[in-house]
């Protein structure tokens, strides 16, 4: 998958988890850039980008998890070790 | 076992979902939530068709034609995550659910100390929702029986008296969830002989939450059984959220868990279905017994695919010795049909067994709808299932209201499909619940005894029939307050009591409550009728308001309603009371009794202060009128 496939699907996952079909995501976006992502709305995200990408993220990778950006290179690393796997 | 495995496959619920968003009410969108709470699901959908009927559930009344219902969590760990699955759920359980959440971890100051918000919410049901690790019973490892017992009982106690407190207070039915062993065991196969092993404890510890439970009137989420029926703990839990967020089921579960705890709250409503309706083909023996004949087709021991159709027969038929009513809806010729009841000896079902049998070359809508006509319960009471994917499919879209599992093409996964589906959940049990099945095969053969009457008269005289009326007390009060709350096509009122509200009723000096029971010659047709008259603010002080009048559709035209009638009076004259009121409350099922009142000679008066608009009231004057006459013979305690 590459880095603008990513993109794509991540959008699909927060808009549907956000029920909202206008969001647009950069990798600067943030919690305070989108209305309702709380803490458990974060971890909706996490939930359903872990169902749609087959992976699983580990308790110390959620915590660094920030911003759009984060999520879309760990995800990334984590196709990559299972392709190379 | 895919979550919510009964529930169809939708082609593309993420569209319908998007394209729900334009509807132009809120009606509308909460009428195509209830459609599409009907798919399978995974949470994130599930949340979308939540935000989808938001607005049209808050609405007044009965939205979507949905029973009303306030349910309280109040929880150990955070479950706000799980609401959003518990409403959507209670979409597909008829019932309106709104949510209340107690702060986490909370639950003890909620129900013990002053939480406004909580008494605001005024709630119906309330669910404790606790964990293995909220308060753990932390003795030394190597601590024996004695002290376990002591700490479990100690415990148990410390819940009753939260159980006491939230019925107290707060008039609720209780719903106690049972602890789930999120943390794996110590010693492996040896953990149970280790009296205060972990697992151990918290094994016994839900043991005797179940006694206790019973003892106080106290339903059970259980949880605990759940998890282990579902893969383990595992498919519930997940460290990692837990550790990320204090949830002891995780996201991934939430459909599971919201459909588990809309279940109750659909079973408390008296939403639960009634009916197990079967086709034949197929479904309960392999092969087409109008092709292969009576010996041709597969059943029972000495094959696997034939002992596979035995295990569902036994299912279907132990459901009816717990109450379900069995129904037979297949396209057959009828006399080949009856003939493998009658005939093949593998049978586990007998032909006894089923209250409604239709075997024609019809289509199966038109079949269900004389069934549930039949059966006088209403369509929504219906489950039907049916191997062949092209019949499941037409039943969905034209009646909607009937509930049809997806079922597997493997027979052998039939009755574990039909269980997890969760149409049957009960809130209690009782002897007359054992009794339908048979009570119904009686209504038949009453049925065929009024055909062969040359006059209604003579037929009622030759029912010989006794009631018995007596004050509800507590040994009637659990059937009572089943009728009460599963009641709706003969329902003056539809008002719904937890049995806190019936016991009080049942010890209130000024009020008239009484239950009824039919005898006839063919046999006993158990509890029947519930009637209560009380005092009312807006009424004269010698006026008894009929709050609640409901009677089981089994003895419709038996002039059952014209022998409670003086019954009722009489209790009522010796309260000093002058008159009784009625009052009909129209819904969409009780139409049959819109008449009621007028038919048993109340006049109609002017609606009291306050009254729900659209209800009617009517007086009747206990010196002034005849009492109505009937055939039954009456025995008042």
């Amino acid at each position: 998958m590459t880095e603008p496939e990513i993109y794509a699907a991540l959008t699909e996952v927060f808009q549907e988890v956000f029920d909202d079909d206008d969001i647009a995501l950069h990798p600067d976006t943030k919690a305070d850039d989108i209305p309702g992502w709380d803490s458990q709305a974060h971890v909706n995200l996490v939930v359903a980008a872990e169902m749609r990408f087959g992976v699983r993220f580990r308790t110390a990778e959620l915590e660094s998890l920030h911003d759009v950006g984060d999520f879309v290179k760990l995800i990334g690393s984590k196709l990559e070790a299972v392709g190379n796997g | 076992m895919d979550q919510l495995a009964w529930l169809p496959t939708h082609p593309d619920l993420g569209a319908a979902l998007s394209a729900a968003r334009r509807l132009p009410d809120a009606a509308a969108k909460l009428n195509e939530a209830i459609r599409l709470a009907g798919f399978r699901r995974d949470f994130t959908a599930t949340g979308r068709i939540d935000r989808l009927a938001a607005e049209g559930l808050a609405a007044e009344g009965r939205p979507g034609g949905l029973t009303p219902l306030r349910l309280a969590i109040l929880a150990s760990h955070t479950v706000d995550h799980l609401v959003p699955a518990i409403r959507v759920s209670g979409l597909g359980r008829r019932v309106a659910l709104a949510v209340h959440v107690a702060p986490y971890g909370m639950y003890r100051q909620a129900l013990l100390g002053e939480d406004p918000a909580l008494a605001a919410f005024r709630p119906q049901l309330i669910l404790l929702a606790l964990d293995a690790r909220d308060a753990p019973i932390d003795l030394p490892l190597d601590s024996g029986e004695q002290a376990v017992a002591e700490a479990v009982g100690a415990r148990v106690e410390e819940l009753r008296g939260l159980w006491r407190r939230a019925k107290a207070r707060h008039g609720a039915q209780v719903v106690q969830q049972t602890l789930v062993a999120a943390d794996p065991p110590l010693f492996g196969s040896f953990e149970a002989l280790v009296p205060a092993a972990p697992a151990a404890v918290i094994e016994r510890l839900n043991t005797a939450i179940r006694a206790a439970a019973r003892e106080e009137g106290v339903l059970l989420l259980d949880l605990a059984w759940q998890a282990a029926h579902f893969g383990g703990a595992g498919a519930l839990a997940d460290p990692v959220r837990w550790h990320q967020a204090k949830q002891l089921v995780s996201p991934a579960a939430a459909p599971l868990y919201g459909d588990l705890v809309a279940r109750i709250a659909g079973a408390v409503a008296g939403q639960a279905r009634k009916c197990l309706v079967l086709d034949l083909d197929n479904t309960l023996w392999g092969g087409v017994i109008g092709d292969d004949g009576l010996d041709g087709i597969k059943l029972g021991q000495g094959n696997a695919t034939g002992e596979a159709f035995l295990a569902f027969q036994r299912y279907a038929a132990a459901l009816g010795r717990r109450g379900v009513i069995l129904a037979v809806c297949s396209k057959n010729n009828p006399e080949v049909a009856e003939e493998a009841f009658a005939k093949h000896p593998e049978m586990a079902l007998r032909r006894g067994d089923i209250a409604c049998f239709v075997a024609n070359w019809k289509d199966k809508a038109g079949n269900l709808r004389h069934i549930a006509k039949t059966l006088n319960i209403g369509l929504d009471s219906l489950v039907f299932v049916d191997d062949n994917p092209a019949e499941r499919e037409i039943v969905r879209r034209e009646l909607p209201e009937v509930a049809v599992p997806e079922v597997p093409e493997d027979v052998a996964f039939y009755p574990e499909i039909v269980a997890t589906a969760g149409y049957f959940e009960a809130v209690s049990f009782t002897a007359d619940d054992a009794a339908r099945g048979r009570s119904y095969v009686l209504n038949a053969e009453r049925a065929a005894a009024l055909e062969q009457a040359t006059d209604l008269q003579g037929y009622l005289r030759s029912l010989a029939m006794t009631m018995q009326a007596k004050p509800v007390g507590p040994a009637e009060l659990p059937r009572v307050t089943q009728l009460i709350n599963k009641t709706n096509q003969f329902n003056l009122t539809t008002r719904r009591y937890t049995e806190a509200d019936t016991e009080r009723f049942s010890t209130d000096a000024g009020t008239v409550m009484l239950s009824f029971r039919l005898r006839d010659r063919f046999g006993d047709n158990g509890l029947i009728s519930v009637v209560i008259a009380r005092p009312d603010p807006a009424l004269a002080p010698n006026e008894l308001l009929i709050d609640t009048w409901l009677m089981s559709c089994r003895v419709l035209g038996r002039q059952v309603e014209e022998a409670t009638l003086g019954v009722v009076a009489g209790h009522a004259a010796r309260k000093g009371a002058a008159a009784l009121v009625g009052e009909y409350r129209p819904t969409a099922k009780n139409g049959m009794v819109a008449e009621h009142y007028a038919r048993l000679g109340f006049r109609p008066m002017p609606a009291p202060e306050g009254a729900e608009p659209g209800a009617s009231f009517w007086r009747y004057e206990l010196s002034a009128v005849k009492a109505p006459e009937h055939f039954i013979e009456v025995d008042a305690a």
